[in-house]
Formats: C-alpha cells, sequence, structure tokens
C-alpha cells in the first residue's frame, strides 16, 4: 500500500528516541496518522510543525496498519506565525479543530479551506473571517451544518439575522426580533456576500456562533473541552478590538 | 525465547542500562559488561556516585532547577544578575545555556510546555511560582528562553499575557540563520523567521 497526497500537519508525537507519529489532514485521505522516521532530528524538527504543509508519501504493508510517511517541506506556515501571537493561536484552533475529523475519511472542501486559512495567517484583516467559515465548513463536515439560506419562519432569503440555537437554522431580522433574546448572532458576512471583509465585531460574533455549535453538538456530547487555543485567539482579538 | 547469558542481577543491570537514552539492549550489554569487567575502577564509584546523586537531588524550590541544595547553587550565587530571570522549558536548557556562558541570568524552569494534546495546561507548569518572581521586586527583565516550535511559541505568548501590566521587559531569543549555518541547506521555515527578523546595518 503507498499513496502520495499533500497534508497540513495537525500534531507530531515522539516516538522512541528517533522517531515521530504525525498526524495528517491529507486532502485526498483525510485525517491520517503515521511514523517519520528519524522525525525527531534537527533536520526534520523544522519540518514536523503543527500548520505546515507537507508533500508526504505513505507507505504500509496493510491499509489498517500505522505506515510510514516521507515527508518534504512545502509551506512552512508555522514559522510565519510564531511570533505573532493572535496568528499562532489561529494556527493552533484549526490543526485542534480539525483533530475532531474521522480517521481516514476525506473532506477535500475542508482541507482546501484550510488551506485559503493559513496562506493568508501573515495577514490578521483576513484570516479570521476565513477561520470562522472554515470551522462553519467543520461542523458541516461532522453533519451539523447550519442552514443560513433562508429564515426558517419566513422562507425569505433577505435580511438574515439570527440563527435558531435549537435549530440551526437562521431567522430573518423581522421574525426574530420578539425572541432576540433567545436567538444567536448572524454576522452579516455569513448571511451573504460581502464586497469588504467583515469588521472584528462580526469575527466575534461569527466565532461565538460557530463555538456555540460546536459545545451542543461536539464536545458536550463527546465529554471534550474546547481547544484552549481558541479561547486564547478569541480573547487576543478581542483585545486587539479594545486597543 | 532468548537464554539468559547471566545471572538475574547482571540481566536487571542490562535491562535498566538499555532504558538510558541513546543505548539499546546491545549497546546495553556491552556498557553492563564493560562495567563488569572495570568493578573497582568503574562499577563501584559510579554505583555509589548514584547513590548518592538519587539521596541528595532535590527540585529548587526557587526557580524549579535540579540541584543537591535548596536553593540551587544558580540562586544562590550573589554573583548572578537578579534583575533578570531567563526562563527555559527544561533543566537541559538550563544546562545548555550556562555551557554557552553567554547569560550571567538567574534561570526559572518550567518543566516543559504548554499543550493540549499531552493533557499539560498552566497549572501543570512552573507558572504561578514565576509570577510570584516577576512580583516579588528586583526583576527589571524576563528572557523567555524557549524553543522555536509551535509549543514553545505558544507557551511563550501565554507567557507574555500572564507578565503583562508587570512593568517588566519581557524578551526572547532571536529566530533566524544558527551561526555555521548556509542559506542553502536551510529549511524554508527558518529562512523565513530570519527575514523576519531581518536588523538594518
Amino acid at each position: 500500500m503507498d499513496w502520495r497526497d499533500q497534508g497540513i500537519i495537525l500534531s507530531v508525537r515522539p516516538h522512541g528516541e528517533t522517531s515521530a507519529v504525525v498526524e495528517l489532514f491529507t486532502r485526498e485521505h483525510g485525517r491520517h496518522l503515521g511514523l517519520v522516521r528519524g522525525g525527531r532530528s534537527r533536520r526534520q524538527r523544522p519540518v514536523l510543525q503543527p500548520g505546515n504543509i507537507v508533500e508526504a508519501e505513505w507507505r504500509a504493508r496493510l491499509s489498517e496498519h500505522l505506515g510510514a510517511y516521507m515527508v518534504e517541506l512545502s509551506n512552512a506556515y508555522a514559522a510565519l506565525a510564531l511570533d505573532d501571537r493572535i496568528a499562532l493561536a489561529g494556527l493552533n484552533t484549526l490543526t485542534s479543530l480539525a483533530r475532531l475529523l474521522p480517521e481516514r475519511d476525506p473532506h477535500a472542501a475542508l482541507y482546501e479551506a484550510g488551506l485559503v486559512v493559513l496562506g493568508h495567517i501573515s495577514d490578521v484583516e483576513i484570516w479570521p473571517g476565513l477561520l470562522v467559515r472554515w470551522e462553519l465548513e467543520l461542523l458541516n463536515e461532522l453533519g451539523f451544518g447550519l442552514d443560513l439560506a433562508s429564515c426558517a419562519a419566513t422562507g425569505e432569503s433577505g435580511d438574515l439575522a439570527y440563527v435558531s440555537p435549537r435549530t440551526g437554522r437562521a431567522v430573518s431580522r423581522a421574525a426574530g426580533e420578539p425572541y432576540r433574546a433567545k436567538l444567536l448572532a448572524l454576522p452579516a458576512f455569513l448571511a451573504r456576500e460581502q464586497a469588504t471583509g467583515p469588521g472584528l465585531p462580526d469575527v466575534l460574533s461569527g466565532f461565538a456562533l460557530t463555538g456555540f455549535f460546536f459545545e451542543k453538538h461536539v464536545f458536550e456530547p463527546r465529554n471534550l473541552v474546547m481547544p484552549e487555543a481558541r479561547g486564547r485567539l478569541i480573547a487576543a482579538l478581542q483585545a486587539a478590538g479594545e486597543a | 525465547m532468548s537464554r539468559s547469558v547471566a545471572g538475574p542481577e547482571i540481566e536487571q543491570l542490562i535491562q535498566l542500562l538499555a532504558r538510558l537514552p541513546g543505548l539499546g539492549p546491545r549497546s546495553a550489554r556491552r556498557a553492563a559488561l564493560h562495567l563488569i569487567k572495570r568493578k573497582d575502577q568503574l562499577l563501584s564509584p559510579l554505583a555509589s556516585a548514584m547513590q548518592v546523586a538519587a539521596q541528595s537531588i532535590v527540585v529548587c524550590g526557587q526557580c524549579g532547577n535540579m540541584d543537591t541544595s535548596d536553593p540551587c547553587t544558580i540562586c544562590r550565587d550573589p554573583r548572578r544578575d537578579a534583575s533578570m530571570i531567563c526562563v527555559v522549558e527544561e533543566v537541559g536548557d538550563l544546562w545548555a545555556l550556562e555551557r554557552a556562558a553567554v547569560i550571567n541570568a538567574r534561570y526559572h524552569v518550567l518543566g516543559g510546555t504548554l499543550s493540549p494534546l499531552d493533557g499539560r495546561g498552566p497549572d501543570d507548569l512552573n507558572i504561578a511560582s514565576l509570577t510570584e518572581r516577576a512580583g516579588s521586586g528586583g526583576v527589571t527583565e524576563i528572557l523567555l528562553a524557549l524553543n522555536a516550535t509551535v509549543e514553545g511559541q505558544s507557551t511563550a505568548h501565554y507567557l507574555m499575557d500572564q507578565l503583562e501590566g508587570s512593568g517588566i521587559t519581557i524578551s526572547r531569543l532571536a529566530h533566524g540563520v544558527p551561526v555555521g549555518g548556509e542559506l542553502d541547506y536551510l529549511d524554508e521555515g527558518t529562512l523565513a523567521a530570519a527575514i523576519k527578523a531581518r536588523k538594518t546595518l
């Protein structure tokens, strides 16, 4: 068994004195683990950082085996984010949340969206909004997608301003007004295409929305906790907004 | 099934040696044989040195370093610059900096990095005592000498948040081209970090 694919490094665990078990989110093979021999060497350690993109070759005698990876660095996004606390928290959030995906199940669209987020990791004006969209796509891939196309009450597709916490469906401003205290805010950039990127309040509102459904459908039922990095990211974005 | 070639005491010695970093079963067997052959010159002194070390090693209550006294030798040294604390992940990093003899500061050993994957949070690290030391007065600079890895730098950012508002200068090690490093052979990540941290001459 062998294949070649591109992947985002999600995690690296030491294995023995010299090797590492590396978890990749690959385009065609989904979240997939493999052993990198010499993965703890001085040469390989800069490559095997979460958030980096690698070209990987996986080999195993049987498909159900852990197998061994040969990896080559394609994009060093981790190094670009190291100095920037917000970017690093964003990168950690993406790699932590991607680990929720089932193993060896391809999610090509989510992978491509992840590449777009990481590709803009140096530009704080762009990537937080993209990360919110990526989280929505992740919820969708996990089977808990939100329906933001039309109002759950009226069927209209215009002026959507809320999301029902019970059904995950959008609600228009007029229909939702009497229940606004119980509804979640739907930021404008998720309701319709915008010519400009979302502002910080909309991004934070987007994270609150996806965070609610992650907790409700993914973390609480599995008795898991939200990655700390996500909390740090939101706190850092809030602090940046106040400054 | 492999047959034992020596008594249980020697087999146990070999098994314990094989657990040391850099040693496997074969090299542990070779090391054990070397020790046994030089019983008086090596085995007995080594055994007593290990016995003494095992009985006297303590973790320094101030900085988290391992030494035979508490406070450790570095914390007790009056020639050390008490206004600067150099924060490192592990005792091995402290030893590496001391070997280079480029800094005369006092240290603080965290005992690892934040790692959600391994379930290691802020409470599992030596962070509370660092903030306590930072607030005790006399400290003007904290150097975060943590590894240039995602985990190391995530921990550094967390510490910066914790120390914010203390009025202390927070610095970190530079990232970039190592001495003797040829650009041709460097990975893209190191080159990107070096370009980002470029200096005006």
